[in-house]
């Protein structure tokens, strides 16, 4: 059995008085997509957010319980926050590259930490498209501005830059909500590529996208989790009432 | 009772009377604005030229010029420009990304949004006791701009953090995610965007302080001069106070000086203007 890559355990978050995430459990493997439904309101955007810490910055957001990546708990005494968001990447739902060139949206965070030839820079871009399925497109153009690019393109732009800085684990905040069928359908496939290298969690609105890309799915429903089980089994056969209600559409 | 067409009929009065209420007093304004541009053309133009931006004044009316009053407005503008940008947009800065939202710092928001109020003549008499007497500066371009600085400063600090604010929240967060510490997020991201607000903020603040005689009053105490600064720390007169002494001279041909010297002042706050605006088009468009 492959160990976890993250364990969450016990995990709460309160957004001043509102309880929104309430004992947490959840392992998450590696090198899968793991997806996390639920309707609005249900904390699941709040729990993505916890794992790279970037809840930090919603001055009332509170927390209880552990986040535990590679055996490390995220949310202990003296853990470098920067370094953490170096090995987690985030795409947020409305895509938002930087107000730069193409090639400058990649290059930033690479510079930012340290990164300074123009040799190893021109490489990261390339990989970093490459990665994300942009390069063809925009090789030609890598000074022009990104928002030049469609929305689609936007966002695979801003996955790229996720991926500049190499991290271990990508989280995706309903990317696609903003995107046509056809830009969502090129990002889903590139999900399943990206699980190669990478751990991938996904959240999303959009019950057969879940369907379609995840290894794992968990049901998250008024802050609790309520099952988190195969893909395939939580959609065949879920053991939890209210798990049924929400995929055959009774509500949500 | 009254049918669905009376109800229509009565709806669409009220609208067309405030409609009116308000074309009328866009044409107040702009009336209003063209009888006093229009006065101070008509009784300027034949005294504006180029002798009359050379010349100092004089007794004579002939030979009077604004030099000395414009050349000492520019080392103003441009000495208060130097102090109050760097100053206003740290403090704006300070105030949107680090300050924490506390009792104290409610306090300090508020007395700025205050000292944006307070009369020009109460910083001319703070310039008086703290740049003039207190550090020893004398009644010198530096203490008047450095006057002017604490006037306009709470002008920019505010147009500056609106700039700030308005940009959102999903360009931080994008550079947070990518390991980004809040001093490179704002360096990096905030203030390029909010660059263009800010720069046009203080332009405006600066085309303020422009045209304000009682600090300057007050700071330069002098109204007939005939040199040119020569340094911040020389004497100066600045075009609103040359503008006034004018118009208390008994002859009449002064008083076509003194529409004169509007017109130049005129032509300065334009030009400042109008390059606020070119700055804040070009950015806009770009994004």
């Amino acid at each position: 059995m492959k160990s976890n890559k993250i364990k969450i355990e016990e995990f709460n978050h309160w957004y001043g008085d509102n309880h929104v995430l309430k004992n947490i459990n959840m392992d998450i493997k590696p090198n899968i997509v793991t997806a996390i439904m639920g309707p609005s309101g249900c904390g699941k955007s709040t729990l993505l957010r916890s794992i790279n810490r970037i809840n930090d910055l919603i001055p009332i957001s509170r927390t209880s319980g552990s986040i535990y990546i590679d055996g490390e708990n995220i949310f202990q005494e003296n853990m470098d926050v920067y370094e953490l968001r170096k090995r987690v990447g985030m795409v947020f739902q409305k895509p938002n590259p930087f107000p730069m060139s193409i090639y400058d949206n990649i290059a930033y965070a690479p510079k930012l930490h340290g990164v300074s030839t123009k040799d190893q820079l021109d490489k990261i871009v390339k990989d970093s498209l490459r990665g994300a399925a942009l390069w063809d497109e925009v090789k030609d153009r890598l000074e022009d501005s990104a928002f030049g690019l469609s929305g689609g393109q936007q966002q695979r732009l801003c996955i790229a830059r996720a991926l500049s800085i190499n991290p271990d684990i990508i989280l995706m905040d309903e990317p696609c909500s903003a995107l046509d069928p056809i830009a969502t359908t090129k990002i889903e496939a590139l999900m399943r590529e990206l699980k190669e290298k990478y751990t991938v969690i996904l959240v999303t609105h959009n019950l057969q996208q879940a369907a379609r890309v995840s290894e794992m799915t968990a049901f998250m429903y008024l802050g609790e989790m309520m099952e988190f089980d195969n893909t395939r089994d939580i959609f065949e056969n879920p053991s939890n009432t209210l798990t049924e209600n929400y995929i055959t559409g009774k509500f949500g | 009772m009254e049918t669905a067409k009376d109800n229509m009929k009565t709806r669409e009065l009220a609208g067309k009377i405030i409609l009116g209420f308000c074309f009328f007093s866009v044409a107040f304004s702009i009336i209003s604005l063209a009888i006093i541009l229009g006065d101070a053309i008509i009784d300027g133009l034949p005294y504006f030229d180029l002798q009359f931006i050379t010349s100092y004044p004089s007794r004579f009316p002939e030979k009077a010029g604004i030099l000395a009053a414009l050349a000492g407005s520019l080392w103003i503008v441009v000495l208060t420009a130097l102090f109050s940008f760097p100053l206003g947009v740290s403090a704006a800065i300070y105030l949107e990304e680090y300050a924490e939202h506390n009792r104290i710092n409610r306090l300090i928001n508020l007395n700025i949004a205050n000292l944006a109020g307070v009369p020009s003549i109460v910083y001319g008499i703070l310039g008086l006791g703290l740049f003039v007497d207190g550090l020893r500066l004398g009644r010198s371009v530096l203490a008047g701009a450095l006057t002017m600085t604490l006037l306009i400063l709470p002008v920019i600090i505010i147009a500056s953090r609106e700039s700030i604010r308005s940009i959102p929240r999903e360009y931080r967060e994008g550079a947070y995610a990518l390991g980004a510490t809040k001093w490179e997020v704002t360096r990096d991201i905030v203030f390029p965007q909010a660059f263009p607000g800010i720069l046009t903020g203080t332009i405006l603040a600066l085309s303020r302080a422009i045209g304000e005689a009682a600090p300057m009053l007050a700071i330069a105490a002098l109204v007939y001069v005939r040199f040119v600064p020569s340094g911040p720390l020389d004497r100066f007169t600045v075009m609103p106070i040359q503008i006034y002494n004018w118009v208390n001279l008994p002859q009449a041909e002064f008083r076509g000086l003194a529409a004169a010297g509007i017109l130049v002042l005129l032509v300065v706050l334009l030009s400042m203007n109008f390059v606020a605006v070119y700055i804040r088009n070009k950015h806009q468009v770009r994004m």
